[in-house]
């Protein structure tokens, strides 16, 4: 393992990382503000990525094609809170966990149903793809690194959005005391739907972003839902902080784990029985990491309530 | 949960010039929703288009959709088998959903013939006289891949595949006939679609070709980061991931690799010229390898129903071991352990047109039969 290998999968672990906190950052608010499992999370992740790959293939413009994902990952958001979540914020978490998930199953077979079962085309714009070289002679996708950009800058934006404005204070204060503000006069749920919303584009810019690298199909986001769970179970419920942080870990544990542990066991294995051991062992890393953050910090790292 | 079931019936009067009088019920399980749903959906549509042509009163299939999943796929044959009282299962896409299914099938005493998944315990030791594999073992195409990399010269292939039974049947099957050196072996996790960190690791190793079994979107993430990552290494890998319905969303970045397959539709044989040309009039799109494997497996029915009375065990079976029908991968027979021994070629992915596809550039294996069947004793 060199130095140049070693920082080449720190970038990895971090744009992995990055991308995750896109996920994650929605549904940890959506349950923070107000206290909804949210399943259908990666299905808004899809959307993001199918809206994406049509407009590109409409109109040839990557620009135009993340605008729409943030579009139509919001609008579906709106929609889907006023047609169906808001019946469920008074209701129990198994009640939340059934009727997200049979979003899931409508959305995915909807989005089957429009636009059929073959995956779409998405590719990175030519201006951005290829590699570059970094100081040192690392070759890096530049793709990559304007997602770790992108990422960071919405990061920054967010802790903005909530620390400095009306809103921000609102959401804040609607995680704190929701019947307390709704008796300040703030329309509560003319929040709860921009939270909603603004949680769902997150989401759908992330798919349409990590698209343009992977695979537009059916059923896409729901790998990714199960690891935004992680991070914000590891960060801590409702924190953006810990989102941020949480996602960083998970990706860079992920990323090296995944590299470091089956190199480990190849100095005192064959090297079949290293890289299976190696993989199994890599698999597990992130949640056991999360079992030793919840062992130290049973509510996250920036988790406030039990 | 609610499966969601769609039963289609054939009872169209037609001539009824056929030997046998018992109708055939076939009961067919497969993917139809969910991630792996266009590989059933081609299984299905390629079957259903040989039972129209033929237009046989005496056939009627039964079509209910698995979600991929093993529970569902075992109460699903249960009912078949119990309730609908079907002669013939068919239709199992994944190798998992098989191990539940087949073995209680066949101990049932119904005929079950796979148009795709071929787990290599059904080839040795768990034979059965009733299982047959109209598709290949699981091995085959890796073997062939293999091969073709030793033929094109390559000395230190990286590979690697996801960990689980099929990924490592993958590795083991490509190291069997793969005469260089190793210059990185990896399992990926199933269902990841992040290749950074291995493509960082490809890059630092000094290997001469890569090859993966990546199924699905998998295969597509990819290789679309490889093609982003610049290391531009020759790309070898089983036609699983170079197939008809998904090389429209890797886009160019799949052209020029070279895969393993025993199909492609510019096969030169009159069978295979009139499938595609009426898949693609029925249906609007190029048929994908797993079409052509539905394809085959209803025509082999066809022609065992000509000859035999499915009520009949022994003379249904040896009509399907003769397998008489026109493949369309023309050279098509089976071995003792009813595992196809066939040609596998080499297909280049090209561009026709806007529309990207495979041809046939040579042969990888001629004839060639699975690993195991020496061991299976029926």
């Amino acid at each position: 393992m060199t130095t140049i290998l070693l920082i080449e999968q720190i970038l990895n672990g971090l744009q992995f990382g990055v991308m995750l906190f896109l996920t994650a950052a929605g549904l940890t608010l959506v349950f923070g503000v107000m206290g909804l499992i949210n399943l259908a999370h990666g299905s808004l992740f899809m959307i993001g990525a199918f809206a994406a790959a049509a407009v590109a293939g409409a109109t040839g413009s990557f620009l135009l094609a993340s605008a729409a994902s943030i579009a139509a990952a919001a609008a579906a958001g709106a929609v889907v809170e006023i047609a169906v979540i808001r019946r469920l914020y008074g209701r129990d978490h198994l009640d939340q966990v059934l009727a997200t998930f049979a979003l899931i199953l409508i959305f995915s077979e909807g989005t089957r149903w429009l636009f059929g079962s073959s995956p779409l085309f998405l590719d990175v714009p030519s201006w951005l793809s290829g590699p570059v070289t970094l100081p040192g002679g690392i070759l890096y996708p530049l793709y990559r690194l304007v997602l770790i950009a992108v990422g960071l800058v919405i990061a920054a934006g967010l802790f903005l959005l909530i620390s400095r404005t009306r809103l921000g204070v609102r959401i804040r204060a609607g995680e704190a005391d929701r019947e307390m503000i709704a008796a300040l006069g703030v329309d509560i749920s003319k929040l709860y739907t921009v939270v909603f919303a603004l949680g769902a584009a997150l989401a759908g810019l992330a798919g349409a972003l990590v698209g343009a690298i992977q695979s537009v199909q059916v059923g896409m986001g729901e790998p990714v839902l199960i690891l935004a769970f992680v991070v914000i179970v590891i960060g801590g419920i409702g924190s953006i902080k810990g989102a941020l942080v949480g996602a960083i870990l998970v990706g860079l544990t992920d990323t090296l784990g995944g590299v470091l542990l089956p190199e480990l066991f190849r100095l005192f294995m064959d090297n079949a029985a290293a890289t299976a051991t190696g993989s199994a062992l890599a698999t597990m890393l992130i949640y056991i990491l999360m079992a030793v953050v919840l062992i130290l910090r049973p509510t996250g790292l920036y988790g406030e309530r039990a | 949960m609610s499966a969601k079931g769609l039963v289609a019936s054939l009872a169209i009067g037609m001539i009824a010039s056929m030997a046998t009088a018992e109708p055939v019920k076939v009961g067919m399980i497969t993917t139809l929703s969910g991630g792996g749903a266009s590989l059933g959906i081609a299984v299905r549509d390629g079957f259903m288009l040989a039972v129209k042509q033929a237009g046989n009163p005496d056939l009627e299939v039964v079509i209910e959709d698995d979600q991929r999943k093993p529970d569902i796929a075992v109460q699903l044959a249960d009912r078949m088998i119990q309730s609908e009282k079907v002669d013939i299962l068919t239709g199992i896409i994944w190798s998992n959903l098989a191990m539940a299914v087949i073995p209680a099938a066949t101990g049932q005493g119904k005929f079950y013939l796979s148009p795709n998944a071929g787990p290599s315990a059904l080839a040795g030791k768990g034979c059965s006289p009733l299982y047959f594999n109209v598709a290949w073992q699981n091995d085959n195409l890796h073997e062939a891949a293999g091969a073709y990399s030793s033929n094109a010269g390559y000395k230190n292939s990286f590979i690697l595949a996801p960990n689980y039974p099929a990924g490592q049947d993958a590795l083991a099957g490509y190291k069997r006939t793969y005469k260089g050196d190793i210059a990185g072996e990896l399992f990926t996790k199933l269902g990841q679609t992040d290749y950074a960190a291995e493509l960082a690791q490809i890059r630092a190793s000094d290997a001469d070709s890569v090859f993966f079994f990546l199924p699905g979107g998998m295969g597509i993430s990819f290789l679309k980061q490889y093609a982003d990552s610049g290391i531009g290494l020759p790309v070898v890998g089983p036609a699983f991931s170079f197939d008809q319905d998904i090389l429209q969303a890797m886009g160019d970045a799949a052209l020029g690799v070279h895969n393993t397959s025993q199909w492609n539709k510019d096969l030169d044989n009159p069978a295979n010229a009139a499938f595609v040309e009426a898949f693609v009039a029925e249906y609007g799109r190029l048929p994908s390898l797993y079409a052509s494997q539905g394809y085959d497996t209803a025509n082999l029915i066809l022609s065992a129903m000509a000859k035999a009375d499915v009520k009949d065990a022994d003379a249904f079976r040896a009509a399907l071991e003769a397998a008489e029908f026109d493949s369309v991968r023309g050279d098509f027979e089976f071995g003792p352990n009813h595992h196809p021994v066939q040609d596998i070629y080499v297909r280049e992915v090209i561009k026709e047109g806007d529309v990207l596809t495979n041809r046939i550039v040579g042969t990888a294996l001629e004839d060639h039969a699975d690993a195991y069947v020496s061991d299976c004793k029926m």
